[in-house]
């Protein structure tokens, strides 16, 4: 009796407890929506992103990025716009609380997410929401996908993969390849399929083809042991650098040295904290972005995320600096006013995407297709004592 | 020459999971629960070492000392606050309390130390061993994870069947009430429980770490479960067949990968644990204990 009472209780409390967290939400929406209002002219820009977890590298490159252009932009005096990056962790669930916290906030215009599979989960909802979504660096095909609002700034997966066995080919970088690849990741086994393709149209001799997932993402003594034994002499590493630092330490204790050729995933590597950045030297990899080129673009924006974040920008960041010029360029062009509704921003976004040409960071000449992928020209670079060198 | 490198693999992943194995056998063949924290009591092991090692330049065995006293410090801290106040309750509570735990210590681990990926310098220097005009290597990581396993399940074993204090385990683990009836403390029994099978974490994440140097705030998950099924495969509560368990399991999983496929090696590794389990309900050791009516 005494118990149940207590529950009852505990129960009342707990539902008075939300009630209030509903009231206090509300409260405080309201509030920012006149702050918007009354400093007026700013658009609001929003994107979800692993500021923690595992894909932190690339969650705050981007936050970063995306901040330098807008603070460029906005003391030129021209379009205003205010950032708010939330967190997903790389986590789906997450990325969808975190949208849903952007859309409280006011966001008119959209970064997507970072990373391909929260990308995927909000993209669904951008599209019922008639948000326009540029996603700097969320590469699969699954994002974009009859989804007419949601663009890319990145190369989509196949593409990727398409471009690494064409490079690898016209390059000559090797005769006898290996692949191993994660094939419980949509980001892994995307690339992976249009490489092999890609690879059969070139003449590429692929040798061997072995894959790993979460759940034995730790021991790669068979896979590269398969491919010693056949004698690769390039190892190809559609994956991001977390398992790529692994099988690079375990080929070096198993003296087995051929070439490694990474995708976009692979930029980071050098970051991790501890690492021994030897075991990279010579790996190569396909990114849009050069740090090192000398272009006036790329080295004030080097030198500014240097000043301000101590360390070189990589792809990710780059993408982001690119998403926020090209969405002034956009908006400019279609003499857009942050006053307008979210559908009337996005048709003109989409009229505008299909249409514009975007000279950025990331590539000469950028144009996108009705499907919201990319169309620019990748870079080779290769890790040279310590640092990502072009080719 | 490639089955046998298979094979040393295999044994050098299965030692690692037969010393997690072990944690989770003592734990469970005394105190009777299924503690699911002690994966996360690994990554901390591990991050001890790396912080040790790493950040205050000690050398690499003032490491693992450090991370073996935190690791048992913490299990007992975390016996007396999580699975104490539990000991009368329900089996299920305390499982749910202790998945609890394992969330505590990820989350906990992923606000001191961040989410970036670290690279763990391994505690056993040296070049690895090449044997047949280097056909066949030999890390010395695999040497010393090996030997720390056989030498960790003689000592439990001997400590376990001989010592007084052993004594105290088996009997707490057969009845506690009778146990404390013969003036056995049965808390202060299964503390001592909880610091051997954290000092054991402790041993086994800097030898995990060591041999797959990334560090991560889940290290410790997916190994944690792979050592849990070495566990039942070998017989839950079963000192010897914690390191059978976990040694048949590494090398069935890279013999899985190398021979049969690289994208079933789950699938088969737990398919045979199905069949084990099917033909011997307890495990391959595993004693059955009749309920007493």
């Amino acid at each position: 009796m005494k118990k149940s009472l207590s529950m009852l209780l505990a129960g009342m409390m707990l539902v008075g407890t939300l009630a209030g967290c509903g009231g206090n939400t509300a409260g405080t929406d309201a509030g920012n929506t006149d702050e918007g209002s009354a400093s007026g002219a700013a658009f609001k820009i929003g994107g979800t992103s692993p500021l923690t977890g595992d894909a932190a590298i690339y969650g705050n490159a981007v936050a970063r990025g995306a901040q330098i252009a807008a603070d460029e932009i906005n003391a030129q005096g021209g379009i205003q716009i205010e950032l708010k990056f939330e967190d997903d962790e790389n986590n789906t669930e997450k990325a969808v609380n975190a949208y849903n916290n952007l859309k409280d906030w006011g966001m008119q215009l959209s970064l997507g997410s970072v990373t391909s599979k929260p990308c995927e989960a909000i993209s669904t909802d951008i599209y019922a929401d008639r948000i326009f979504a540029l996603t700097p660096s969320a590469s699969s095909v699954a994002t974009t996908e009859g989804k007419d609002n949601v663009f890319q700034m990145c190369f989509a997966d196949p593409n990727q993969g398409t471009a690494s066995a064409d490079y690898i080919a016209d390059q000559q970088l090797g005769t006898k390849i290996a692949i191993i690849w994660k094939n419980d990741d949509v980001y892994s086994t995307g690339i992976h399929d249009k490489f092999v393709a890609e690879a059969q149209a070139k003449g590429l001799n692929i040798v061997s083809e072995t894959t790993f997932t979460d759940a034995s993402a730790t021991d790669f003594s068979v896979q590269l042991n398969d491919a010693k034994d056949k004698g690769a002499d390039l190892v190809f590493l559609p994956m991001y650098y977390t398992p790529a630092s692994l099988i690079l330490t375990q080929a070096n204790a198993m003296g087995y040295a051929p070439k490694f050729f990474g995708v976009d995933g692979m930029d980071g590597i050098l970051t991790v904290e501890n690492f021994d950045t030897t075991l990279a030297e010579g790996v190569m990899l396909l990114t849009p972005f050069n740090a090192d080129a000398t272009d006036d673009k790329t080295v004030s924006f080097v030198t500014k995320y240097q000043e301000a974040y101590g360390e070189i920008p990589n792809q990710f960041a780059a993408d982001a600096y690119d998403c926020i010029y090209a969405y002034a360029q956009a908006l400019e062009a279609a003499g857009a006013t942050p006053d307008m509704s979210n559908e009337e921003l996005c048709d003109a976004m989409i009229a505008q995407f299909t249409s514009m040409t975007f000279n950025g960071l990331t590539g000469e000449n950028m144009t996108w297709d009705t499907i919201g992928a990319v169309s620019k020209s990748p870079k080779g670079m290769v890790i040279e004592n310590g640092a990502y060198v072009g080719m | 020459m490639s089955f046998l490198n298979h094979l040393i693999n295999g044994i050098s992943l299965g030692s690692i999971y037969a010393i997690i194995a072990l944690g989770y056998t003592m734990v469970y063949g005394i105190a009777k629960m299924l503690n699911f924290a002690h994966g996360d009591v690994i990554m901390v092991g591990g991050y001890m070492c790396f912080c040790a090692t790493t950040y205050l330049g000690w050398p690499p065995i003032a490491g693992v000392l450090l991370a073996v006293v935190v690791c048992t410090v913490l299990g007992v801290v975390i016996e007396r606050l999580a699975y104490k106040p539990l000991r009368m309750a329900p089996s299920l509570a305390v499982l749910i309390t202790a998945i609890g735990v394992s969330y505590f210590l990820q989350n906990a681990a992923l606000l001191i130390w961040g989410s970036s990926t670290k690279s763990f310098t391994s505690v056993v220097g040296g070049d690895p061993i090449q044997l047949f005009g280097g056909q066949l290597t030999i890390t010395r990581v695999t040497i010393v994870t090996v030997l720390a396993c056989v030498v960790i399940m003689v000592a439990l074993t001997l400590f376990t069947g001989k010592s007084k204090m052993g004594t105290a385990m088996r009997a707490v683990s057969e009845d506690k009430g009778a146990a404390q009836l013969m003036g056995i403390n049965v808390n202060t029994t299964i503390s001592l429980t909880f610091a051997i099978g954290s000092g054991l974490a402790a041993i086994a994440g800097v030898l995990l770490c060591s041999a797959y140097p990334t560090l991560l705030p889940t290290t410790g998950s997916m190994p944690g479960i792979k050592a849990f099924t070495a566990a039942v495969f070998g017989g839950i509560g079963s000192i010897p067949g914690a390191l059978l368990g976990g040694i048949l399991l590494g090398v069935i999983e890279i013999f899985a990968k190398a021979y049969i496929s690289t994208q079933l090696s789950d699938a088969i590794v737990f398919a045979v644990l199905i069949i084990v389990l099917l033909v011997k309900p307890d495990g391959l050791l595993g004693k059955h204990v009749s309920e007493k009516v």
